[in-house]
Order: C-alpha cells, then structure tokens, then sequence
C-alpha cells in the first residue's frame, strides 16, 4: 500500500498524518477563544469563510500546551464528519509514502500517544508513528468518557 | 382553481411522458403486467382529477380505458392487440387534450365514441382518427415543462454556496471600507450585494416545501388511532400550502405528532361521554398552518374535554415539581403550562399511545432547539389548543452581537426581550449570596454574568454592562450581563463542532463582517451552565411584577400653585430642581421672558411681567435633556399621581388638560408645548413630528425610542404608516427607498470612520439630541 503520508513535527516528535485526510495546509492568524470548551480546542479561526475548529495537538496529547501567543502558527485542516478542524502543528515538513501497512507498536509509548495511534508505518524516512486524525480532534475528554 | 389545473395538467404530462416508454414496451408484450399496472395508474389519476375538474370528455375516455384495464388486471379478459391500440389512442387523445387545457383553448373537436368503442372486446381497430391529430399534439407537446426535479442535495450545496457567497460579500464590504473607497467600485459593490441578497432569497425559497408533506399522513394517522380508541374523530386540515424549509418539516413532524396523538388519545372523549356532554358524537381535530412574518405557527385545536389545570397542579405537588405555597399562585396559564413539566401526564391509565409521562416534555425541548415555542391554551369541557411557533427556516438567524473582556458572540435575537443599562433607570443590580438578581421596573430578574459564566475577566465595572433580558423559547426570563452590546445582524449560522457544542453555551458558529468567526448563544443553554432556576423564576417573575405594573400605569406629577392661583400639576420626570431666585433675575429680553439662574438664562414660563412682583420667586427647572426652561410657580402643593382619566384640552397650549389629583381637578402643564414655545422660535410647531424607528431592531425600541419621545417625537414603527420627518438607521443597514425624511445614522462604534462619515455614535446622547433637534427645526420652518 503507497499511501501517502504527510510528515508533521507535534511536540519536538515527527509523525505522520494520512495525507488523504488532510485537505490544506494553513497559517493560521488570529484565533477565537471558545470559553468553556475542551482544553485542547484552541479556538476557532476562519479559512475563506469556512469556521474553523482549531485543535491543540500538544493538549490533545497531554504534552502540553502549544504557545499561540507569537501569531503565526501552521496547521493542517481535517474535515470530520462535516466540521472542518485545523490542527495545530509544530512544523509540516514533507509528503512522504508509506511502505508499509501500519503495525502495532511495541514499545510503550505516552498515554496521550498511545490514544492516537495508528501503528507504526515505514517510509523513506524511517518508521514514523501514524497519527489517528478522529482521535486527535476528539481530544482527552471524549476518550476518557468513552 | 387555476392553479389546480395548472398542477393537474403539469402532473399529467409528467405522467405521459414517463408513459412513453412504457406504452411501446406493452405493445411488444401485452401481458407485461407491470406496464399494464403504469398504465392503469394512469388512466386512474386522470379519471379521478377530471371528475373534479369537470373536463367529461377527458373523464368519459379515462374511464373506459380504466374498464378495459380493470378487466385484464382482473384477469377476465386478456390484452391483444387491438385492445393495446385502443388505449393507446386514448392516451394519445388525452395527450391532446391534456395540451389544450393548458394552452386554454378548446377541446379538441371530435367524437370519442369510436375510441371508447375500440376498447370493447371483439371491437376492431378504429384508430384511424387519431394519426390526422398526432402532429398537432406534438407541436402542443414540445412547450417546455413548467418544473424539473431536483435533488435536495444539489439545492443544499447551492444554499450553502450562498451561504458562503454572503460571507465572503461581508468580507469584501469590510475591504472596501478600509481602503479609500471608490464611488464607482461602490456602486458596483451595492449592486452586487443586492443581487446576492435576492439570490439568497430566491435559495432560501427554494428549499421551501409546502407544509402538506407535513399533513398529508395526519388523516389515516388520526383514522388508526381513533379505530383503535373507540373513538370518533374528524381530521380538518387547513393551509397546507404553507412553505416552510424542509429541514424544519422533519424537525417538527415528530412533536406535531406526539401533539396530535395527545388529543386524540386525551383530549377527544369516546362518543358515549360526547354525547352526555352534549356535543356531537364526532370529535373534531383541527389543524392548521398559517404564516405570520418569519414565523409558521401551526394549530391544532380539538373539542375534548380539555386540560384539567387544578389535577395537573395537584399532579405537579405530587412530583415535587413545584411547591404547593407556589402552586396557589399560578395563573391559568401558568397551570396549563406544567403540562410541558417533565414526569406529568394527567391521563388516569397509560396507555400504548400517548401518556407514558415522557412526552410534551420532550416535544418542548423539540420545538425549542429548533427555535420554535410551544404554546397551550385550553378550556375544560370545550378543547384545548397547542400553538406551534418555528421560525421559517434556520441557517439564517438575525442576531445581536455582544462583546465580552474584548471577544464577541451572538445571541439570537428570537430570544432577546429587552435591553437595559445595569445603571439605568428603575434598574437595579443586588447580590444575594453571589448570585446576582436584577429588578427591571419592579420585576426580579435572575443576572447570569457572561464574564463569570466563560470565565473571562473583563474590566467593565458591574454597573456599566449592559443588561440583556433573554427569554429562551419557553419562557423563562433571565438577564445576562455583557460589556457592550455593538449590532444586529442577520448571521448565516452553521452549526459547530462537537467539541464547542459540547460546552452546551452555543447553538452555532458564524463569521463577522470582518471575517472572523463568532459563536452563537445558546440562551437556554446559558440559563442552564448559569444555573438560573427556569420554572420556579418565572413565578416570582410574575409576582414581583404585579404591582409594579399598576404603579406604572400611574404618573407622578408635581402638584403646585401657580402664580395665577391656578392648581397645576407637573409631570415629575420634567422636572429637573426648583430653585429660588430673586425677582430681579427675571428680565424681558429679546421678546421674551427670561430668568437668570446661576450662570444660565433660562425662557420663563408660567408667568407674565405684571406677576413678578418684589422680592423672590420660585421657579421650576424643566429639561428635555437638550434645553431647560424655567416655569414660576407660587407654592408646591404635593407629589401625587394621576390616577383618574385626563380630560384634554380642546386645542394646544400650555395646559393639556384637567383630571383629578387628590380629589381635586388640577390642570396639567403641557411640558411639550412648554418646549416648543419657549426654546426659540426653530422649535416652533404645530404638529408632533414623526420619528420612524426600526421596530424590529430591541435596541432601538427599548433604549433609544425613549429618548426620541422624550425629543418631542411621535414614534411610528412601520414606514408604511405615515411618511416619517426623521429616520433613525443603523450604519449599514438599508433603508427603504422612500425615507423621505431625513436619515440619522448611528453607528456602534464610538470613533467615526472617516471625515465622510456623519453617523453618531449611538451612545453619544448629545449629538444624538442635537441630530433630532436639527431635523426637526429644518422641517418646522
């Protein structure tokens, strides 16, 4: 399977997001506070009158929490179930392909990372963890209901 | 009835040329039992409209056609090919004749008889006749059809295509008033900025479906349930040519049956009691649609026995619903409105249909998501009626923007009762144990601060927010505090992700005119997170409210002697401070009484020269906010109220007329004309002048109709009414074309936008009377 891949930094670590998923890649400016929302929904931002939902990657994997106070930050935009979620990143580098199908990782992972996992895939670039998208916007919260 | 015909032959003709085909293809196989079964469905619809319409031809040739088909559907006589022939030629004739109804000529001439008895077994072929007419019908057949289908979806995408149009519209208009505008590209921008708002309507109509898909099912649905009762109930439904959005349809079938299975099951008695009660035997359900504004509100109305209002209280105390100290205090209306309350159902017996106690509970909370309200009104023994509000469609909301510690949200406007400053007048803001009430005129408010409620600091000190009494669908009154409240707008609203409709605050996410997006309220769901106690607020709500709404009814006025001896009285509210200054002050200057008091020359009234006499008199200090006069009076006699009717003067002057204050007549000053006779001659006139004030817009009607009555203005609301001297708008908003007045615009914002700009900021109450004062004396002279 050759899926293609797109190659993302999340808090200092490299992983891979299904490139099908992920519709642009944006610069995000200003963000609208949601009061009382999730921690890891950041706010909202809107892209060519398009709302928005902006997810904290770092909270959403209880890394901490990304700095938005210096403006620009990059993002890749989702779309789940008819809302559109942009995803806070640290840096996009790249569109890699996938060489394998995803396998289980077997070392023990974070929690917050385990949550998101989608398996470990081999690229060119060695093997990088595949990032869950629906898990990633559903955030802590939803996962510790479930 | 023309529309009808109009349905009846667009029907038809659809029907033909679905037939088409299949004609052809019986003719190859005349035993195909499925073409036999379309073509009968044919020739059935035709025959069963004609008999309604009136077209014998038409109805005389479908039959037959049904005869002969009945036959072979039935298996008593075997289709050939003569007998395909014969139909077809009637089909082809009621093609034709078909086209000549809707061209509006006359029948074809020509006898059907031969067709009729071509159809006959054993009869052979007469179709000869029908060749000569085929060009002619296919001439007729070749106008265009007058309606296509289309898939919802496809109109979803163009709705929400508009939809986006409209906010990259917003997005351009902020553009442009950022950059230095060009006139031209201006002009071009409006005209494109009206074509897409008649786009947006022409869409929205689009997606309207007519309310009947909504009642069509509702006879057999009342026929199966009353069968099943033991009861006899008649089902008349009225307009159901009534459009509203499609996805509102669905959102409201389920509580308008959840309604409509109550009555039948409740509410309609078997017909054995009817008739003890003296009424007739049959039961009657009536539901109707109707629209009023942006509004469709649906009826249905029985003549059962109704709702028992004192067992549904008792039922209430029963449940702890609500205490039984308060339950001798509801009204009729308030009884009647426990039934929405969860857990009560007044039926003795559950039964499979309806009375398992969840029910108008649930189809309240229904009707309220969708923006709608329930309402019930009910008298025993003679029927009750539920009243369905829901708003025509919901991707678009008008909306007020509000701002809280510098972010701004929405709140739908559907909700909002009034406005109020948290330091204004008969406004006051108390603490009870952290919890904040606001008494608005007398009546207890529950205060949820936003701030507190989203946890955002804010440095706007309690009592310069602004007060926004909300009113969630349902009916329970709260006031939330914010910031500042800035506009109205109408907002295409989407819906949010789940993550922010989780929080239970917001009904949505939209984008602002400067392209950022902004979360809609949700005002019940506020009340909730705020933690505002509905049902059992509302009571004390009312009770507060009672005597204050008699107080208000009651002026107060200053009741004094005048100089002349004459027993007067003033309205308090005019009456700024009574001063006393030596006679000396008074002086006749250009043409006028005057008085000095302290650095100010006011015009005097009340007074000629010859009453000064020596030594000190008193005077009145009137204001209208803009200008102050003095009035001189002898002695203050009271504060009282009028309480009994005012007798008004026959014509304008500085008394408007006598009523009894205290048991004595008094005259009252005309504070108005006062005004406009003293505060120079600009001000001079004979009639009010007419302000037209937005009537949909709260924020005018509530904080600033006021002030322009307090002006001298009379307020009308509709331009249609009378053509106004005075237009008060928005910035931005658009104006019908005949504001033959002069327009003062009022923007949100305190700084203007440029030096073009001649709107006042809405707040800015100076200008804002100068800008009235203007108007009005350019139109005095």
């Amino acid at each position: 399977m050759n899926e293609l891949l797109l190659l993302v930094t999340i808090a200092n670590e490299r992983v891979a997001l299904p490139a099908a998923a992920v519709e642009s890649v944006v610069e995000l400016e200003a963000l609208t506070p949601v009061p009382r929302a999730a921690p890891h929904v950041a706010g909202l931002s809107a892209l060519r009158s398009r709302v928005l939902t902006v997810i904290d990657c770092m909270r959403s994997l209880e890394l901490g929490t990304t700095d938005c106070s210096d403006g620009i930050r990059e993002a890749a935009v989702v779309e789940l179930d008819g809302h559109h979620y942009a995803l806070i990143v640290d840096l996009v580098e790249d569109v890699v392909e996938s060489l394998s199908e995803p396998a289980p990782v077997r070392a023990s992972m974070g929690a917050g990372w385990e949550r998101v996992s989608h398996g470990m895939v081999e690229t060119e670039q060695g093997p990088l963890l595949l990032v869950d998208v629906a898990a990633l916007v559903a955030g802590v919260t939803e996962a510790k209901a479930a | 009835m023309d529309d009808l015909i109009a349905d009846f032959v667009a029907e038809c003709r659809e029907m033909l040329e679905a037939l088409g085909g299949e004609i052809v293809a019986w003719e190859a196989q005349p035993d195909d039992r499925a073409r036999l079964d379309n073509i009968f469905r044919f020739v059935h619809t035709v025959k069963g409209n004609c008999g309604f319409f009136e077209f014998p031809r038409l109805e005389a040739l479908s039959h037959a056609a049904e005869d002969a088909l009945a036959d072979c559907r039935a298996g008593r006589r075997v289709p050939d090919g003569a007998l395909v022939s014969a139909v077809l030629a009637v089909i082809d004739r009621i093609g034709e004749m078909v086209a000549a109804i809707e061209a509006g000529e006359d029948m074809p001439s020509g006898d059907d008889n031969h067709l009729i008895d071509a159809l006959a077994p054993g009869a052979e072929g007469a179709v000869a006749p029908v060749v000569t007419a085929a060009g002619d019908a296919a001439s007729k057949a070749s106008v265009a059809p007058r309606t296509i289908r289309l898939s919802v979806e496809l109109l979803d995408r163009v709705m929400s295509t508009v939809s986006d149009m409209v906010l990259a519209r917003n997005e351009l208009a902020r553009r442009l008033r950022e950059s230095e505008g060009d006139v031209h590209v201006d002009g071009a921008f409006e005209r494109l900025s009206s074509i897409i708002a008649e786009m947006r309507d022409a869409i929205t109509r689009t997606r309207m479906q007519r309310i009947e898909n909504l009642f069509v099912g509702l006879p057999r649905m009342v026929r199966d349930l009353s069968a099943e009762l033991g009861k006899q109930v008649l089902v008349d439904v009225e307009g159901g040519d009534v459009e509203l959005d499609r996805e509102m349809i669905e959102m409201i079938r389920d509580p308008l049956t959840h309604i409509i299975r109550n009555a039948v099951d409740h509410g309609i008695e078997k017909p054995a009691e009817r008739l003890a009660s003296g009424k007739r035997e049959i039961g009657v359900l009536a539901v109707s649609a109707r629209q009023s504004g942006n509004q469709i509100l649906i009826d249905i109305h029985d003549d059962g026995r109704g709702i028992d209002g004192k067992k549904l209280v008792e039922k209430a105390i029963a449940n702890g619903v609500i205490a039984k100290d308060d339950a001798a205090q509801l009204s009729r209306r308030e009884q009647l409105a426990l039934i929405f309350e969860a857990g009560l159902s007044t039926a003795k017996e559950v039964t499979a249909i309806s009375g398992r106690g969840v029910g108008m509970d649930v189809v309240r909370s229904n009707v309220e998501r969708i923006g709608g309200i329930v309402e019930v009104d009910s008298k025993p023994g003679e029927g009750t009626r539920m009243t369905l509000r829901v708003p025509l469609t919901l991707t678009i909301i008008p909306a007020l923007t509000v701002s809280i510690a510098g972010q701004h949200f929405a709140i739908p406007r559907s909700a909002i009762e009034e406005i109020v400053r948290a330091n204004g007048e008969s406004v006051t803001l108390e603490h009870l144990g952290g919890a904040g009430v606001a008494t608005i005129r007398g009546r207890r408010v529950p205060e949820v601060s936003l701030a507190r409620i989203l946890g955002l600091d804010t440095n706007v000190e309690e009592k310069d927010r602004t007060l926004i009494v909300l009113r969630p669908a349902g009916g329970d009154v709260y006031a939330l505090s914010v910031d500042r409240i800035h506009d109205h707008e109408e907002l295409v609203v989407k819906p949010a992700a789940p993550a922010v409709m989780a929080t239970g605050l917001y009904a949505g996410t939209t984008l602002a005119d400067d392209g950022s997006p902004i979360l809609l309220f949700d005002p019940a769901g506020i009340a909730e997170v705020g933690g505002v106690r509905l049902e059992m607020q509302e009571r004390t709500a009312r009770i507060a409210e009672g005597p204050s709404a008699e107080l208000t009814k009651a002026t107060p006025v200053l009741l004094f002697r005048a100089l002349d001896g004459g027993r007067r009285a003033l309205r308090l509210a005019v009456v700024d401070r009574i001063e006393e200054v030596p006679s000396s002050a008074v002086k006749e200057t250009a043409g006028q009484l005057r008085v000095q008091v302290g650095d100010a020359i006011l015009p005097l009234a009340g007074a000629v020269k010859a009453d000064i006499g020596e030594g000190k008199i008193r005077v009145f200090r009137l204001s209208d906010g803009v200008h102050e006069i003095g009035y001189a009076f002898a002695e203050v006699v009271d504060f009282a109220t009028i309480e009994h009717d005012v007798i008004h003067a026959e014509r304008p002057g500085e008394i408007s007329g006598v009523s009894l204050i205290n048991n004595e007549p008094a005259e009252l000053v005309d504070a108005h004309w006062l005004f406009s006779n003293h505060v120079g001659a600009a001000v001079r006139r004979t009639e009010q002048l007419v302000c037209l004030v937005p009537v949909w817009d709260p924020w005018m009607q509530n904080m600033l109709r006021p002030l322009v009555e307090a002006a001298g203005y009379r307020v009308v609301d509709d331009p249609q009414d009378e053509a106004a001297d005075v237009v008060i708008a928005s910035l931005g908003e658009e104006l019908p074309e005949d504001a033959s007045g002069k327009t003062i615009w009022l923007r949100s914002e305190p700084e203007s936008a440029g030096k073009k700009d001649q709107s006042i900021y809405r707040y800015d109450r100076a200008a804002l009377l100068m800008a009235l004062k203007t108007a009005g004396s350019g139109r005095g002279k």
